[in-house]
């Protein structure tokens, strides 16, 4: 009988044949696709005797989030809690950034830049645009960032913190090359640290900057890939962040080395108690609004984050999907490549089928923006109404009521991450009880 | 603290006394719409190393500060002519897109950081990182440079008339990095390159647009060796 090695699989096989034949690391889209302890790993106690559920359909639940109100004299006021992460014009075509815009205003949230600057397809189209100021500074412009409704530092991504970004020479068009000050088709690497500051008391010097030059008109996002969040978390808040958006290891990337997707950071579901306890201490919970991503991707996933104390969450890699991105009609054309809808994760190679990831012209006339922009819109409604039916069945008439005394974990892992007690039981592990 | 008012700014120059006005109204005053009608000339005094001072300023207008100022001063300047007389902290002109900021001192690390464009004069010494991630701006420092000055250089022209500190133009893309003095050490994929007339007369240019006095043929040229532009596992090492 044929016996395979737990740790030598083939996968683990193929990646040592792989890497002996290139001499290069392994560079890829995406999130982690190791399995760790996630959303699904916990469960909501619906009302029944000891609480009053609310009625489906008649009793009113709201979704409203208000982000950015701590110093910005024009916070945004948002519909659904559920926004789009920050993706750059470069990774993502012109026309997926049109499509994000339209879904996202249609439901009253926000849209974000990315690496490389605004474009008029994502401003034209976005009613709330938040802008990215990224350690590279490609395209920083400062009208762009007075043509903005918020500002968002980023220190760092949960697929990659503590790295800088990438953008392979095929996705470097005559367009992303201008845009980004750069020679067509080289290899981008951008900055892992930002070229004129260091550590959290320059942050707060550098806030202050960005608000004055705005006239202290846009809330100041600070977004921090999961790590020490605890301690992230605080220093931000600190310096003066409007909003803290979180994001976990499941988050995605257009461009990174595996090893460092899968291996670097924390999930999702472990660092958000982090932040809560951190803005808690800190007296400033729900002042400083908390935005969690990272592997979030349906109404549950909303309503648990609302649970643990986000305020509200973003969504990059299922809003793609929501475009078309893995279609099964385009499965023929993924074999083509090596993958399959489902698996495909090559959004560095700008050879995206579905026109998403790419900058190719004929490849992006695939996607219809408004067709795209259609669904989008669909899933965040989809999202937002699943996570009110829970709400209701838990007796919220907001989702910002869902609490973690609603929810129980699955596994003893979940459990003490998310710091609520094993379903059935009273324990929390790492915090003693029965 | 009371904003400032336009009966404030009347007479040119008008006079902005940080002793008794915050930066913010300062700002405020020359992000005004209308703030070239106004007054077109400004003088700052007693900044006392305070931070942000003249920062997103978008207009035609001449501001003069007396005295040594802190972080991020004329930060993502456009149009505007800023004169520190004296020393500017960390990260002066970052992310400039036209204009010129003169100091007239010295100044700390990441002067005119990621700038685009417009011309930044130091005329004492800058300090580490100067025109980091350049994305275009001309840079003229009358003294020395410190370590890694035009990492990752994108566009741009770097003048040193005195000595560049370690791994000069590391990772430098389409950066012209010019230096009279020595250089301690060049970084990944930096290289001497010819200086052919054109560059004499580029960099001529520069140090009259600078207003130094210097001989341009004493100057070396430095620029991408191109070769990590697309990675290639030879090049492992130097990465």
């Amino acid at each position: 009988m044929l016996r395979e090695s737990a740790t030598f699989d083939r996968a683990t096989i193929a990646e040592i044949q792989r890497a002996a034949e290139t001499g290069i690391y392994d560079i890829r889209g995406g999130g982690a696709k190791r399995r760790v302890p996630h959303f699904d790993d916990l469960l909501f106690l619906g009302a029944s005797m000891s609480r009053y559920p609310l009625e489906g359909y008649r009793e009113r639940c709201d979704t409203d989030v208000v982000l950015g109100d701590r110093h910005a004299t024009y916070p945004l006021h948002l519909s659904t809690p559920v926004t789009i992460a920050g993706m750059s014009f470069g990774a993502l075509s012109g026309r997926a950034k049109e499509a994000l815009g339209r879904g996202a205003s249609e439901v009253g949230t926000s849209t974000t830049t990315g690496d490389g600057g605004m474009t008029p397809e994502e401003r034209g189209q976005s009613k709330h645009l938040v802008y990215q100021y990224l350690p590279s500074r490609y395209g920083m412009n400062p009208d762009h960032l007075r043509a903005a409704d918020a500002i968002e530092v980023v220190l760092g991504q949960g697929a990659k913190p503590g790295g800088g970004g990438m953008l392979l020479g095929q996705k470097i068009t005559e367009r992303v090359a201008g845009m980004r000050t750069l020679p067509m088709g080289v290899d981008q690497r951008s900055a892992c640290r930002h070229p004129d500051w260091t550590g959290p008391d320059d942050l707060e010097i550098k806030i202050g900057e960005l608000r004055e030059i705005t006239d202290w008109e846009k809330p100041i996002y600070v977004k921090i890939g999961a790590s020490r969040t605890y301690y992230d978390v605080k220093l931000a808040a600190k310096a003066g962040a409007d909003v803290i958006v979180l994001d976990g290891m499941q988050g995605g990337t257009a461009a990174t080395q595996d090893v460092f997707i899968e291996h670097v950071g924390i999930p999702t579901l472990a660092a958000l108690p982090q932040a809560v306890q951190a803005l808690q201490e800190e007296g400033l919970h729900r002042q400083v609004q908390l935005v969690v991503s990272g592997g979030i991707r349906n109404g549950a996933d909303v309503a648990k984050c609302m649970a643990l104390g986000a305020d509200a969450v973003a969504i990059g890699t299922a809003a793609l999907v929501a475009l078309g991105d893995n279609s099964p009609h385009l499965d023929e054309e993924y074999r083509a490549l090596g993958s399959a809808a489902g698996f495909y994760d090559d959004w560095q190679a700008g050879r995206d089928p579905a026109g998403i990831t790419t900058q190719d012209d004929e490849l992006a006339a695939r996607l219809d923006p408004v067709a795209g922009g259609r669904r989008l819109a669909n899933l965040i409604r989809v999202m937002t109404m699943e996570a009110q039916v829970i709400a209701r069945a838990c007796g919220k008439a907001h989702l910002h009521s869902l609490e973690p005394e609603d929810l129980v974990a699955l596994t003893i892992e979940a459990a003490a991450m998310a710091r609520v007690p094993l379903a059935g039981t009273s324990w929390i592990p790492g915090q003693g009880g029965l | 603290m009371a904003a400032l008012s336009t009966s404030d700014v009347a007479v040119e120059p008008a006079v902005v006394d940080l002793s008794f006005t915050g930066v913010r109204e300062l700002n405020a005053a020359l992000h005004a719409p209308d703030v070239a009608d106004k007054a077109s000339a400004w003088r700052v005094t007693s900044p006392a190393g305070r931070h942000s001072i003249a920062v997103g300023l978008d207009a035609e207008v001449d501001v003069r500060i007396e005295g040594h100022v802190g972080y991020y001063c004329a930060g993502m300047n456009q149009l505007a002519t800023v004169t520190v007389e004296g020393n500017a902290g960390v990260g002066v002109a970052e992310n400039m897109m036209s204009g010129t900021v003169r100091v007239r001192g010295n100044a700390s690390q990441s002067a005119g950081a990621t700038a685009h464009g417009g011309l930044l004069v130091v005329e004492g010494s800058a300090s580490a990182r100067c025109g980091i991630s350049m994305k275009g701006v001309d840079i003229v420092v009358g003294g020395d440079v410190g370590h890694m000055s035009a990492f990752m250089g994108q566009a741009g022209r770097l003048v040193v008339c005195g000595d560049a500190g370690d791994a000069l133009g590391d990772s430098v893309y389409e950066a012209r990095i010019y230096v009279a003095g020595a250089v301690k050490s060049l970084g990944a994929d930096c290289v001497e390159k010819e200086v052919r007339p054109e560059h004499l007369a580029e960099l001529a240019g520069l140090l009259h647009a600078a207003g130094i006095d210097a001989d341009a043929t004493s100057f070396r040229r430095y620029g991408s060796a191109r070769r990590l532009y697309n990675f290639h596992v030879d090049n492992a090492s130097a990465y």
